[in-house]
């Protein structure tokens, strides 16, 4: 468990590295045209720390976060996870992915205990952890509705309830709130930053959203256009507790915010 | 998927009125040309028509209702009738059993596609003189062929449809932890079942098929034996008599699988 202060400043990470990307390239070939994706990936996150990773669409944002879940291989190099290469399906994390994943043919409640039938926890202690979980995502009263009768931001609290219910080491998320509206994004942000300072998660955040970022993160990762490479890392220098309203008024805040914005900037 | 609000508005239910319309307009339409054809047939028949080769519904129905008194159209259905679903749930059960291994493996699938197709392509009638000859003339050739004629139906639509299980459901429970069993019995049967359902739908009918063929060629008993009887003494009425039977027996097997798949789907 990293005990420093994950909001004091930080220099690059080393052995303490929970997961490290070492060389890492990825290319995809399809119908014999091989496209590079990733050129060159490197980097060390914390135990506990919250990475946010922004960048152009189709930089390899969602490919970082396959590798660490052991979904996808590097064409080169090496992801590790807590000292162990990964080279098959990683459970120590849960992942939010960008596609609904949902089972179709489950209610709500019986999505969201899928993980714990899976880890075979008794009924009962299931049927109480499911409930705590439907009222933190606000989801009280859809318990027994399907997902076909949700909206799209509704399904999007259902998996992030499934994922939190897993009670996971390390969380990685992609663009988890992008499409839910203004006020409810505030809200689960908050509710991930209460979440995450009192069990010192690690996160692995996927955001378009720069100000999101700033909000939520430790560290920002730049990816470049494709093929990418980490253009920039900011390390956000506002303290804990954040207030996810007060954030972008904050001392500071505007620094970030312009050289984000400078780096993410294509034409730039 | 979409669609279907969490509260019924006025307009929907205006709207299921209108479509409540509609259906008995559908209805009445049906009724109209059923009294129509049959009141033709009854008037140009002994007229227009030769009684000994057309008979007439009411000649028909006379033998029909003779047939019920005695008891033997009874006896026969349930013949017919017993060998048609054992072959049907024999069929169904070893074509999805089948499909779900040989789903398991691409290379498997396509060794063996060849065999499958090939034989699937033969008409299934044609092996009616081979159980014969194997099993005699009682019910267990019938019971063989409505088994291997339902078999490929089954099998070809679950195959494809274990093939387009979404692969990202299944990573999602390979990240929870699951076994092979916990995604088989998960994701892949439930996101299988339309296409099972599209096999038994289109099964049944030639489970029907395969016994009663089977019969006509060799038996004393069943429907098919019926009509062939009826043939052979150039009844014209037993014949028309012994189809419309098996007509009013498909067709009520065929409503009672839409009631099962619709109370399977109720979660669309």
């Amino acid at each position: 468990m990293a005990t420093s202060s994950p909001y004091l400043k930080q220099s690059s990470a080393k052995a303490a590295s929970l997961i490290t990307f070492s060389g890492v390239r990825k290319s995809f070939t399809v119908r014999g045209r091989t496209t590079d994706v990733i050129e060159q990936f490197d980097l060390g996150i914390r135990d506990g720390e919250f990475i946010c990773v922004v960048g152009p669409s189709g930089s390899g944002k969602s490919t970082i976060l396959n590798m660490v879940a052991g979904l996808l291989p590097p064409s080169k190099g090496v992801v590790s996870y807590d000292g162990q290469v990964v080279n098959s399906v990683n459970t120590a994390v849960s992942y939010l992915t960008q596609h609904d994943t949902l089972l179709p043919w489950r209610t709500v409640a019986d999505n969201i205990a899928l993980p714990l039938e899976i880890k075979r926890v008794p009924k009962a202690q299931r049927l109480q952890s499911v409930q705590a979980m439907i009222e933190t995502v606000g989801l009280s009263g859809f318990a027994k509705h399907y997902p076909s009768q949700l909206s799209g931001g509704m399904r999007k609290r259902v998996m992030l309830a499934r994922m939190l219910v897993q009670d996971p080491a390390t969380i990685l998320m992609d663009e988890p709130f992008g499409p839910l509206d203004a006020q409810l994004k505030l809200a689960l942000q908050a509710e991930l930053l209460r979440l995450w300072t009192v069990t010192h998660k690690t996160i692995l955040f996927v955001t378009h959203d720069i100000v999101e970022a700033i909000t939520l993160a430790d560290r920002v990762v730049v990816f470049s256009a494709r093929p990418s490479r980490v253009k920039f890392v900011e390390n956000i220098s506002i303290p804990r507790p954040r207030d996810v309203h007060e954030v972008r008024f904050l001392k500071g805040f505007e620094e970030h915010y312009r050289r984000l914005q400078d780096a993410i900037d294509i034409n730039a | 998927m979409v669609s279907a609000a969490t509260e019924v508005p006025s307009e929907l239910t205006a709207e299921l009125k209108t479509s409540d319309r509609r259906l008995s307009a559908v209805w009445v339409w049906r009724i109209v040309f059923l009294v129509v054809f049959l009141a033709a047939w009854q008037l140009a028949a002994g007229r227009l028509l030769d009684l000994f080769w057309t008979s007439s519904p009411i000649a028909i129905v006379e033998t029909l209702w003779n047939w019920i008194v005695s008891g033997l159209l009874f006896r026969h259905l349930a013949v017919t009738f017993e060998e048609t679903i054992i072959g049907f749930l024999i069929g169904t059960f070893l074509g999805i059993a089948a499909a779900f291994v040989v789903g398991q493996s691409e290379l498997l699938r396509e060794a063996l596609d060849p065999f499958f197709t090939a034989i699937y392509g033969l008409p299934k009638i044609a092996l009616a003189p081979l159980f014969i000859m194997w099993f005699g003339i009682g019910m267990l050739p019938k019971i063989v062929l409505a088994a291997v004629s339902v078999f490929f139906l089954v099998f070809f639509n679950t195959l494809s449809g274990v093939r387009q299980t979404d692969q990202a459901m299944v990573d999602a429970l390979r990240l929870m932890g699951a076994s092979r069993t916990d995604i088989l019995k998960k994701v892949v049967l439930p996101s299988s079942l339309p296409w099972i359902f599209l096999g038994l739908k289109l099964g049944l009918p030639y489970g029907f098929v395969g016994a009663v063929a089977a019969e006509m060629m060799a038996s004393n008993q069943g429907i098919g034996f019926l009509t062939q009887s009826s043939a052979g003494q150039f009844d014209t009425s037993g014949v028309f008599a012994a189809l419309l039977a098996l007509m009013i027996v498909t067709t009520a097997l065929n409503e009672a699988l839409s009631k099962l798949e619709r109370w399977a789907f109720r979660w669309k």
